[in-house]
């Protein structure tokens, strides 16, 4: 069974950022966890368009080594509270993102290497 | 005054959240120099603001502001509160400023009270507008005068200067509209000259309270800020600061963790390093404050969109799950059909939501799996110009929502409604159409500021 984000990490979150933004974290376990995370090859701009049907132009990517997380922010499809939000505190956008796999670690290097 | 350091007693994320009544005694013992708190934000949607009517219950925020005033006034130090009332409007203001009356009366306490109000009216702002003076934040675009006029209530985030004036006009307690979540802890600190970075990055680390802990159940943490930095400490003894814990706070709801605009500049955390003093406390240093060539403030706006009733029925029978999507795209249909021929109302006349909890509701296309549920919620929610055009159109839903079968069903079903009447009428629905700044030369202009001497004199 392969690994997804999810279980790579010791948390995933979204929440809202103001009432035009959402954002997500990835807090991962480990280093081996950041690495596959904070792959761009794997996770980048498109992957996040596609998942949450966001602008590619406007995902925002904030890889921070120091604290094993990956922040991601992109603007919402529907504003905070208006008619067809279903989430208004966007806390339950973490699920698509906590779901990817990513390739297996000897794959990524063997890619990289 | 040339103080070295200036301490921050931060009870909680929210006036009215709570928090041990202990922790505000330990805080001003270990020497806090003023309490500050927010009592809102945008954070749970456009009602608050659309409405100006507080999300918070009046016995919650009378239950801290006895604590706090309390302390504050036995400390004699001073209590400021931000973005009273939940979103800062001017209502907001006289609420919390009400309920303050009431306890200061009841405690005895002889404080004077310091209300800025952060209202701003349309006709102003398009004053503005049309001298090129409001700029739009990302994602929004160009500002229409006319979406101006249309908002409910529309209110500037004031930063520290307004409160700060209000300290120096000799306010004990500051109740403060919409402001910035960081200026209520940076007033005091900037004010007695500590330096800009470690006051604003301290601020924005302080104001969820325990957020930056290692249990933000445990209550609200100290901030003390010096000329070189500032160190985060919990104010019950039994809860940690970690170096992680206050740095991924930067995270925390927001869209930049690194970078953050304030009406006089930008907070910038990106050389900062956090270092633990001892298993609790830790220690912040490096950050900087930017200065920015113009001051701006930041608009909040929210309008009435239309009125909104909903319906709400559940399904069982794994025959009708089997194929629930259909189901629902049948109902949209046919209620289309039955609205137009009893209600003569047109598709662009009103919209209607159908969610299916329990299946897809909350990331709808988005979600990674779906397969079929045990039992699915279905949500109505009609949105039509006015309250009773949206619960008509409800009405002609309900017998559809109760009996519709799937194509391939040669008998009604029945779903099961867990109320009686089935629509609930949701009343206006808003709805946040600003996100842009106006230029401002004054920081104090857009905000004005009324002291009320308690009760003693009354």
């Amino acid at each position: 069974m392969s690994e997804t984000l999810g279980d790579l990490a010791l948390e995933v979150r979204s929440k809202n950022a103001g009432p035009f933004w959402t954002t997500l974290e990835l807090f991962m376990r480990d280093e081996a966890g950041y690495a596959a995370a904070a792959d761009e090859n794997f996770l980048n701009e498109d992957v996040v368009a596609r998942l949450y049907g966001a602008p590619a132009e406007q995902v925002r990517f904030f890889r921070i080594p120091a604290l094993n997380v990956v922040k991601i922010s992109f603007p919402r499809i529907v504003p905070q509270g208006g008619f067809r939000d279903r989430d208004v505190h966007s806390g339950q956008h973490h699920v698509p993102l906590a779901a990817l796999v990513p390739p297996a670690a000897g794959t990524r290097d063997a890619a990289t290497g | 005054m040339n103080d070295t350091s200036v301490r921050i007693l931060v009870p909680s994320g929210m006036l009215g959240a709570g928090f041990p009544p202990e922790t505000i005694e330990r805080g001003v013992a270990l020497g806090a120099d003023a309490i500050a708190v927010d009592g809102g934000s945008t954070d749970s949607g456009p009602h608050y603001l659309g409405s100006a009517t507080p999300k918070t219950t009046r016995a919650q925020v009378e239950h801290d502001l006895r604590i706090l005033l309390t302390a504050a006034s036995g400390a004699r130090i001073p209590l400021i509160v931000g973005s009273c009332g939940t979103s800062g409007t001017d209502a907001g203001v006289d609420w919390v400023a009400d309920i303050t009356r009431d306890v200061l009366a009841s405690e005895g306490l002889d404080l004077t009270v310091a209300a800025i109000y952060a209202e701003q009216t349309a006709s102003s702002l398009v004053e503005d507008l049309r001298a090129g003076a409001v700029h739009p934040l990302p994602p929004a675009g160009a500002l229409e005068a006319a979406t101006l006029e249309s908002c409910t209530h529309i209110v500037a985030m004031m930063g520290h200067e307004p409160i700060e004036a209000a300290l120096r006009g000799g306010a004990d307690v500051v109740l403060a509209g919409r402001a910035t979540d960081t200026a209520v802890a940076a007033a005091v600190p900037l004010m007695r000259g500590m330096p800009a970075g470690p006051s604003w990055h301290a601020a924005k680390i302080v104001e969820c309270g325990g957020q930056c802990t290692t249990d933000p159940r445990g209550g609200g943490v100290l901030a003390t800020i010096d000329h070189d930095g500032f160190t985060i400490e919990p104010l019950d003894p039994a809860v940690s600061c970690t170096p992680t814990s206050v740095a991924a706070h930067m995270l925390y709801e927001t869209a930049d963790p690194f970078r953050m605009r304030e009406p006089a500049g930008t907070i910038d955390v990106t050389e900062a390093t956090y270092r633990a003093l001892d298993d609790r406390i830790v220690r912040v240093e490096g950050s900087r404050f930017e200065p920015a060539p113009q001051y701006t403030v930041k608009l909040e706006g929210a309008r009435i969109s239309g009125y909104e009733t909903m319906s709400f029925t559940a399904i069982r029978d794994p025959h009708i799950l089997a194929d629930i999507e259909d189901w629902a795209a049948l109902l949209h249909r046919i209620l289309g059909e039955w609205v137009s021929r009893t209600l003569r109302l047109d598709p662009d006349e009103y919209a209607v939501d159908i969610r299916l909890y329990g299946h897809n509701a909350v990331l709808q296309d988005r979600d990674p799996a779906t397969g079929p549920a045990r039992e699915v919620g279905v949500m109505l929610l009609v949105h039509a110009s006015d309250q009773a055009t949206a619960t008509a159109i409800a009405k002609v839903a309900n017998p559809l929502m109760l009996h519709l079968p799937t194509a391939d069903m040669a008998y009604l079903p029945s779903t099961a409604f867990p109320f009686s009447p089935a629509e609930t009428e949701r009343g206006a629905a808003y709805e946040f159409v600003l996100n842009h700044v106006v230029d401002t030369d004054d920081p104090t202009a857009p905000f004005r500021t009324e002291y009320r001497k308690a009760t003693a004199d009354v």
